[in-house]
């Protein structure tokens, strides 16, 4: 059963993976993946644009959570699953703050990694979620989808 | 009497418009998505700016994502936005 929320506030990584892993003997990797604010600027002119302080994260309620969970659903399909957390927060986040995380457990690690790998492709390209980031000097950009996004999440179609 | 479209816009398409939702009277030239692209691209700048690069704008039906052939119905709920960027 996996655990899927869609939040403002903050996550603890180590909170998580502990209740993940809680009471278990039959876990034998755990993959993880943390997406953070960086303050660079995205594929858009990113050389000249100044950098960014803070990202807000505008999603679709409703339809991001059945997103999320027919994902979650195609990651189970694939890989021997043990345990799955994904945590997305929305709203304003400041450079250095979690916006994402991945925990994927399963008996060996190549199913924890490749099932890590695959849940945060296929959320940045299939679930409802929009940045906006704001730079130093005030301004506000939508960021653009990237087309490496889209091929990483495409490699996962032929596996 | 059927039951309107409920419209939504997410992210710069929201701004473009003015406004995140709206109902709307399923109009009869209107029974695909794009249909409703050409409808809605005729109701004002906002709109004009918005649906004129068909190739910016996804939508989904019913909170499932959707193809510009795909049917619409009295009642649905259709939204318009960008393609995604979360994670």
């Amino acid at each position: 059963m996996a655990r899927i929320s869609v939040q403002t506030e903050d996550f603890d990584t180590g909170a998580e993976i502990a209740a993940l892993t809680a009471g278990r003997t039959d876990i034998g990797g755990i993959g993880c993946f943390i997406g953070t604010v960086r303050d660079q600027p995205g594929p858009k002119d990113a050389a000249a644009s100044p950098p960014v302080v803070a990202l807000t994260l505008e999603h679709y309620p409703g339809m991001t959570e059945r997103a999320i969970e027919r994902i979650v659903a195609s990651a189970e399909a694939r890989w021997p699953l043990l345990g799955c957390t994904v945590i997305h927060r929305v709203g304003t986040m400041r450079v250095g703050e979690n916006i994402v995380l991945v925990i994927a457990a399963s008996s060996h690690r190549q199913a924890a990694l490749d099932a890590t790998a695959f849940l945060i492709d296929w959320l940045k390209t299939k679930a409802p979620f929009w940045k906006r980031e704001e730079s130093v000097d005030g301004q506000g950009t939508w960021v653009e989808a990237r087309e490496a996004d889209d091929e990483a999440a495409a490699r996962w179609h032929s596996v | 009497m059927s039951k309107p479209l409920t419209i939504l816009y997410f992210a710069w398409l929201r701004e473009r418009v003015g406004r995140s939702q709206e109902e709307l009277d399923l109009p009869p030239s209107v029974r695909t998505v794009a249909d409703l692209v050409t409808y809605l691209a005729d109701r004002g700048p906002g709109y004009a700016t918005v649906f004129q690069n068909r190739r910016t704008v996804r939508c989904a039906v019913n909170q499932e994502f959707a193809d510009p052939d795909a049917p619409i119905h009295p009642g649905d709920e259709i939204a318009f936005f960008p393609p995604v960027t979360g994670g």
